[in-house]
């Protein structure tokens, strides 16, 4: 991209989260209608990338970015090609729908300012995360679309059925992150490409890589939690405890189809290898026919509508696992078709709930004459994924039965697979779209009526995309499709497919499709009923599995806290120090670098009374009958060690000694009284003694390793550093100092931090026991001598 | 321990004390000192005086919550840093300016804040825990 061109690229990134930090204010002031000046960033955006369409569908890659962090080579730069520009087309067109159906959806709610907003921030997450360069620039995207989706989907956080759900999406999906994030940096690490564009054009470096398998297996766990294949899937039907408008948006339209994104993205550089074309088939044919059967058992119809979005990704990741040429156009298209048709079935969906007041098939009915419209953009919608010509659903079939329509046992698998699954699908199709509105009005519902302009606008809309995109098949292939499979693919190429059926076999296999998801449709009830009985014969499912799993989860650090912190302070004291003894003892063993005896130095007479004093407050500890005595005497030793850091030249150690000193003495000796410790040690001698070893053996290890250390030739290098520099860069004749607040301030400021946790910590700390301390302790002034 | 004498004389030795700290810290840079060592004095000097007058007088001397003020100092040592990056430097470079007071050059600079920043950290991270466990219930 040239200058302009970056600027505007950035700016359509940008768009979004500069609405949303100005969702909650505007959305204060003009309560739902907020919604169109909101949607004018998404809409601006859209023309964006529209405007730069013509040079994308003609093979131009944009790339523009921003160093980020230089010294690990990473940075913030982002690609616009025929895939992410497609994405960025439907993220931000949908997202525009969107917008407004909330405004109408969510009219007069008390939060809808923060609705709008976390809306928004998700679109600016997703636009990103298709657009991304980077690998880094990759992950955060993509953690941020797992975390505002979690947000979207607890947004009703009242209810403890949305706690759940978003806390389960954000378990799946952010642990598939985690995967891929490793994934990334291992490519990272032993390739050395560090954004899409080097994996792209590095062609066969990462198939003949050794680390192929694992970095594969990392990748596909996040692109399979991500787009809810089998058995990850389970979060996307509790996602359905968010609103509507989240259920169209994210778990349907886009974010779902991160995972497909990234497997589409990679392909060229990961696929067609034998693990490849295993794995994704198999995991997408399971999920396709289990989403579509469970979509034909649900009996409401935004449940129907996500288990047909798990199925439809199913067949997603089958396609690109297949992973011909006629295979990823057929995805492709699928893609494209399904956010259009999925994106508008769940805006039905909500505007049915809105309109009738509930979600339940059996007690639906008849809205038809109350809801004209919505009607009309269901039937546009229900058709396109019926794969009825010339809706684009339709176009999607067909190429998806010719890539399969191969003689061999594994495309002939694939192929009953998918056909099991559009009939089902198609079937659940008109089971959302058509039975609500037809027949007899259950005598349940009240006053149906249509929503505002808001609400029906967006399913309208894409339902007659839908339509035009099949009818101008022409354009459509030329600007949307064909660049996204060229991408995809790796190499440019065209799709020829369109509305006019042509008498061949994938045109049979449609008819069989259609006819089967006919009697599917009519059966419903049977089959729905039969499918109930199965699963509650079952009795397990992974939905129950994660429940067991997050129990266990908590039970076993239950038991490990309970095992680690016994809440006994001389078991902490004790492990503490053994640890520290061996570790000590440990690294001089294993580098056998015990020290040498050191000759005895020169001592001066006031160097002995300095020791002497020492040895004394040792002494006057172990001697000690009352603990208050030993506290105190500890701090004569304490400042004897003060002494010697003053008389070796270090006066700043030496200042600091004697005041941490003097405040740990006063703070043990409050700590104490506030315990209510027996003030002497009644223990027998027997039981002191492994103590009275610990501590004989720590201090030795001490004593040993200070003297090894001092042992080792002294390297200058640092030291000659700073005195050359404190001055001269730094402005400070005290090189301690200096270091402190300059060379090493980041360390400091760390340790500070640590100094403020603590001190909140111990604050927290003592407040507790005053609270849950009944009757009041000893006071403390009485028992300080 | 609430002598009279010590109740008598812990005000005036809190203050030297405070004043001490403050001159501590404001030499550290070429001197021995430092906002660390010049934090332990306060807070030891704090120490003193609620070990002589109790705790209420203490927090009414200091007037903010002791949290407040490590709170405080952190943001202080962390703005300080951010400074560096405002002028376009790397984050907590040291940023120097010597402008004529009275005749002679002050350092003026980022490190000089940061330290303060140290300070106040320490003194009120210590004076929180120290006030807290010397705190009756009653208080």
């Amino acid at each position: 991209m040239t200058g302009i061109e970056a600027n505007s690229g950035f700016l359509a990134l940008a768009l979004p989260f500069l609405a949303a930090a100005l969702a909650p204010i505007l959305t204060r002031f003009l309560k739902q209608h907020s919604c169109w000046v909101l949607a004018l960033a998404p809409a601006f955006a859209f023309l964006i990338f529209l405007g730069a369409l013509p040079e994308v569908a003609g093979g131009t890659v944009f790339l523009f970015g921003l160093d980020w962090i230089p010294s690990f080579d990473v940075r913030f730069s982002f690609r616009l090609d025929g895939l992410s520009s497609t994405f960025a087309l439907l993220i931000t067109g949908i997202g525009t729908l969107i917008i407004l159906y909330s405004g109408g959806y969510l009219a007069g709610h008390r939060d809808q300012g923060r609705f709008l907003s976390f809306m928004l921030m998700f679109m600016g997450a997703m636009l990103g995360l298709v657009m991304s360069d980077d690998l880094m620039t990759l992950i955060v995207y993509w953690e941020l679309t797992s975390i505002t989706s979690f947000l979207l989907i607890g947004f009703d956080h009242e209810r403890g059925a949305a706690r759940r759900g978003a806390i389960q999406a954000l378990v799946i999906t952010g642990g598939g992150g985690l995967a891929l994030m490793a994934g990334l940096i291992a490519i990272r690490e032993l390739t050395g490409l560090t954004s899409l564009s080097d994996v792209l054009a590095a062609g066969d470096a990462l198939r003949e890589s050794r680390f192929y398998v694992p970095i594969l297996i990392l990748v596909l766990a996040g692109a399979f939690t991500k787009s809810a294949q089998m058995p990850f899937h389970v979060w996307l039907p509790n996602a359905m405890e968010a609103p509507t408008p989240v259920s169209a948006y994210l778990h349907s339209a886009t974010m779902v189809k991160a995972g497909v994104y990234l497997l589409l993205r990679l392909h060229p550089a990961l696929g067609d290898t034998s693990l490849w074309t295993t794995i994704l088939p198999l995991f997408g044919a399971v999920t396709l026919v289990v989403g579509a059967l469970l979509a034909v058992r649900a009996t409401d119809i935004k449940i129907t509508l996500a288990y047909t979005t798990v199925a439809s990704l199913g067949l997603l990741v089958m396609l690109i696992g297949v992973g011909t040429e006629t295979a990823i156009i057929g995805a492709v298209l699928y893609l494209i078709a399904h956010s259009l048709f999925k994106g508008g079935l769940f805006m039905v969906a909500g505007s049915v709930d809105h309109g009738a007041h509930t979600r339940e098939i059996d007690h639906l009915g008849g809205l038809g004459r109350a809801m004209p419209i919505t009607f009309a953009a269901a039937m546009l919608c229900a058709l396109s994924m019926g794969g009825i010509t010339p809706f684009v659903g339709f176009l999607a079939k067909e190429e998806i039965y010719h890539a399969l329509e191969h003689g061999d046992p594994y495309h002939v698998a694939l192929i009953c697979a998918a056909i099991a699954g559009n009939a089902l699908m198609f079937a659940a199709a008109f089971i959302v779209a058509l039975k609500p509105f037809i027949g007899r009005m259950p005598e349940t519902i009240h006053h149906p009526h249509e929503g505002a302009p808001t609400i029906w606008l967006g399913p309208l809309v894409l339902g007659v995309c839908g339509l035009v995109g099949g009818l101008f098949y022409g354009a459509y292939h030329a600007f949307f499709s064909s660049p996204m499979a060229s991408a995809a693919v790796g190499e440019p190429l065209a799709i020829e497919i369109g509305w006019m059926p042509h008498l061949n076999l994938a045109f049979a296999l449609s008819l069989a499709t259609i006819a089967l998801g006919v009697v599917i449709y009519l059966l419903s009830e049977r089959l729905r009923a039969g499918l109930t009985a199965l699963l509650s014969t079952i009795g397990w499912g992974p939905d129950h599995g994660f429940d067991q799993a997050m129990r266990g989860l908590i039970r076993g650090a239950f038991a490990i806290t309970n095992f680690l912190q016994s809440g006994r302070l001389d078991y902490y004291m004790t492990a503490t120090v053994a640890v520290m003894t061996a570790a000590l003892f440990g690294a001089m063993a294993y580098t056998g670098g015990w020290p040498a005896m050191p000759e005895f130095p020169q001592v001066n007479y006031y160097e002995w009374i300095v020791l002497a004093l020492l040895l004394c407050g040792i002494f006057a500890v172990v001697v000690a009958k009352n603990r208050l005595t030993a506290i105190v005497s500890l701090g004569i030793q304490g400042f004897a060690v003060a002494l010697i850091f003053m008389l070796m030249g270090a006066p700043d150690l030496s200042f600091t000694q004697f005041m941490v000193e003097t405040l740990s003495v006063v703070i043990l000796a409050l700590a104490i009284t506030r315990l209510k410790l027996s003030p002497t040690d009644h223990r027998p001698t027997r039981e002191k003694l492994p103590d009275a070893a610990l501590a004989a053996a720590a201090g030795a290890g001490f004593g040993l390793f200070l003297l090894a250390v001092v042992q080792r030739p002294f390297d200058s290098v640092l030291s000659d550093f700073f005195e050359r520099y404190s001055y001269a860069i730094a402005h400070g004749r005290n090189i301690v100092n200096v270091i402190l607040v300059d060379f090493r301030g980041i360390d400091t400021m760390g340790e500070i931090a640590v100094v403020m946790t603590t001190g909140l910590g111990v604050l927290a700390l003592i407040r507790v026991r005053v609270k849950r301390r009944n009757p009041r302790p000893a006071d403390p002034m009485e028992v300080t001598p | 321990m609430r002598t009279v004498i010590f109740r008598f004389t812990a005000p005036y030795l809190t203050s030297l004390m405070v004043l001490f700290s403050i001159f501590v810290l404001l030499r550290g840079h070429n001197e021995p000192g430092g906002g660390f060592i010049g934090g332990l004095i306060a807070a030891s000097a704090f120490a003193i005086y609620g070990i002589a007058c109790g705790v209420a007088p203490v927090r009414r001397a200091l007037y903010f919550h002791p949290m407040a003020i490590a709170g405080s100092g952190l943001m202080l040592a962390v703005l300080s840093g951010v400074v560096s990056m405002v002028v376009s430097v790397e984050f907590l470079t040291g940023v120097w300016s010597f402008p004529a007071f009275l005749g002679g050059d002050v350092g003026i600079s980022t490190p000089l804040f940061f330290d303060i920043g140290v300070y106040l950290v320490v003194v009120g991270a210590i004076s929180t825990i120290g006030l807290a466990l010397e705190e009756r219930e009653t208080d």
